[in-house]
């Protein structure tokens, strides 16, 4: 393309500073394109470097905790290691079953009241329903350590220090089941709420307009119609809350035994982990790898069963 | 829905036409509303009597010792002491540590898996560094406590120390356990909250704009350093704030990796402690008293992720919440 230069016309300053500016990129093109080459390589890095740590964790645990697994492993409960043979330490099956009873109690008590609030955050706009979307917030951000003070001082020991005759049941599984359970409630209400509000409004007036009650439409209608984000959401609060330890470290007691009754003192498999990693007994604290490999496999296979089983719902019912 | 109309039908034929009205008019069946309130109402409930319960429980330890709970300087269980300042420096310490890394490496990663992996290896990567949220704390202060804490010992710390010449904060002895280590579990522990967050934020940018500026000749890294970075800006704020109240909180992994040691920490190479581990350690055994003075822990704990937390949510409220990974 060719430019007419008209004499006698002042040279337009758009036009000089156009060729300056293009001059100054072409001149600083090769730098330019180095740095981000560079930069954006540095990003990739970034990237690497974050997946380093989750192979190695995976290594470890697979490389360590593999050999754990056995039937004892399984079905026996813990053994005192004694001088003779410091490797008889029996198996983890009452941590097992501590933590199956523990966070079912849990999930029993929080999934209802966890779905119904967020039912409630979903169909209303009043000032109530922000005010709890943010303390539910909060409360999910709250490092849950916090949720175990709670349950010692209201479950285990009941207030009584403060006057206040509750009766404290003392260290049981069901003090755990307590800070767990609130642990998990405003988890499963914020995600169920997301999930409520994904139920088109078209959905829902056509049920109201059919003459049925505000009741009947969210039980019939939107629940149904939300159900595989709602179970997405239950699994992975509850594949979050069965790693917790910091709730259930001071209120759950000790076990060595089999214990179904929750209001007895109970073992579970976060805490036994805990326990077996700080103690001194070199076979111990392999043993820590072998839980902690069932435990991570637990939560993985709930983890990304939820996800998988939500989408296999969603598309059968299209 | 038929058997649905068919009821309702039979309902409002059998009766008087101003209940109908009131039955079913828009904000009507008390019933429904009436559980819905019932149930948020329990919820706020536990709310109220967890965070009385708390603050109750931290009376004696304020009266026992007043403010210096806050600014004193020696925290021991034994003397019944209770100063937090050398274990809220700890707190503060281990989190920055953990932010120094977890900033840059998760923003990186963020936008090379916006804008750097192609499609389907996209989702692959993105969704194994979410894995990274789902694997229990207990399992980082594993791993950390027997096989990085060796490592750090034997390599990583005395090589510091080395290349630093020994001065601070890299004086030696290397122990292992130590504040670098706790910052580095937590690092680990905060970078899939980054990056999933920061992801959200970056995707968000408009597409339109990304072309634009390249069209006008911008490089690569020039348009995600001047465009999507400062579009992105509000969210990945966000996602660093909402870290900052995880790594604060973190109890269990730090508990296990940091030995426990409620004095100002002189080096990066020495033993620390934090509120949340500091917390979880000693409550087993304590005094009445001493129960009290770790309720004022919690107390200043809740305090400071409480906050972190709302100022967090507040910049992320645009962008997806995550029930896996916040």
């Amino acid at each position: 393309m060719s430019t007419t230069v008209i004499e006698g016309v002042p040279p337009d300053p758009i036009l000089e500073r156009r060729e300056l500016v293009q001059r100054v990129a072409r001149k600083t093109l090769d730098r330019r394109v180095l740095v981000s080459r560079a930069m954006v390589g540095l990003c990739g890095v970034a990237l690497l470097v974050a997946l380093v740590p989750l192979f190695a964790i995976l290594y470890s645990l697979v490389d360590k905790g593999v050999r754990w697994w056995s039937v004892t492993f399984f079905t026996k409960v813990p053994q005192f290691p004694s001088l003779i043979d410091p490797n008889a330490i029996g198996g983890i099956s009452n941590a097992i079953i501590g933590s199956l009873v523990i966070d079912g109690i849990a999930a029993l008590f929080a999934i209802p009241i966890g779905v119904i609030a967020g039912l409630f955050l979903a169909e209303s706009d009043s000032k109530f329903a922000s005010g709890l979307r943010t303390t539910a917030e909060i409360m999910t951000g709250l490092p849950s350590i916090l949720l175990g003070i709670f349950a010692y001082q209201m479950i285990v020991i009941g207030f009584n220090e403060w006057g206040i005759k509750l009766p404290g049941i003392g260290f049981a599984g069901i003090a755990g089941s307590f800070a767990i359970g609130v642990l998990m409630i405003p988890v499963i209400m914020k995600a169920s709420e997301t999930a409520l509000r994904g139920v088109p409004a078209t959905i829902r007036e056509a049920g109201l307009a059919l003459g049925a009650r505000r009741g009947v439409v969210a039980r019939k209608v939107v629940i149904p119609t939300a159900l595989p984000g709602l179970i997405t959401a239950v699994l992975l609060a509850f594949s979050r809350a069965v790693g917790e330890t910091a709730p259930i470290l001071w209120v759950i007691g000790a076990s060595n035994i089999i214990e179904w009754n929750p209001r007895k003192e109970m073992a579970s498999m976060p805490l036994e982990i805990f326990q077996s990693a700080t103690s001194p007994y070199v076979s111990l604290r392999d043993e820590a790898w072998g839980i902690a490999l069932f435990l991570v496999f637990l939560v993985l296979v709930l983890n990304l069963g939820s996800r998988l089983f939500a989408a296999w719902l969603q598309r059968e019912r299209r | 829905m038929s058997e649905v109309t068919a009821s309702a039908a039979l309902a409002m034929s059998d009766r008087p036409l101003a209940e109908n009205r009131k039955r079913f008019s828009a904000r009507g069946d008390s019933a429904h509303w009436g559980v819905l309130y019932g149930v948020s109402g329990l919820f706020a409930l536990i709310c109220a009597v967890f965070i009385i319960s708390i603050v109750v429980s931290s009376i004696p330890a304020w009266r026992h010792s007043g403010l210096s709970l806050i600014y004193g300087r020696v925290w021991s269980q034994g003397s019944d002491s209770f100063g937090a300042l050398p274990i809220i420096a700890g707190t503060l310490a281990t989190t920055a540590i953990a932010l120094f890394f977890a900033i840059p490496i998760g923003i990186g990663c963020a936008l090379a898996i916006v804008h750097v992996i192609p499609g389907r290896l996209r989702i692959i990567l993105s969704s194994l560094v979410e894995l990274l949220a789902a694997v229990p704390s207990v399992v980082y202060g594993l791993w950390g406590l027997l096989v990085i804490a060796p490592w750090f010992e034997k390599t990583v710390e005395p090589d510091l120390a080395d290349i630093t010449g020994s001065r601070f904060p890299f004086q030696s002895p290397p122990e292992g356990v130590s504040l670098l280590l706790a910052g580095c579990v937590l690092f680990v522990m905060v970078l899939p909250m980054i990056v999933a967050l920061s992801r959200d934020a970056i995707a968000i940018v408009p597409h339109d704009q990304f072309e634009g500026a390249l069209s006008v000749g911008a490089t690569k890294w020039q348009v995600l350093r001047k465009v999507v970075l400062p579009g992105a800006r509000t969210g990945i704020v966000g996602a660093i704030t909402l870290a900052t109240a995880r790594a604060l909180g973190e109890t269990v992994a730090v508990a296990m990796v940091i030995g426990l040691n409620p004095l100002f920490p002189p080096s990066l190479f020495s033993t620390a402690s934090t509120l949340a581990s500091t917390i979880a350690l000693q409550f087993q055994d304590a005094t009445p008293l001493q129960v009290a003075a770790l309720g004022a822990l919690a107390v200043i704990l809740m305090a400071l992720t409480a906050v972190v937390n709302w100022f967090g949510r507040r910049l992320v409220r645009g962008t997806a919440f995550r029930a896996g990974v916040v």
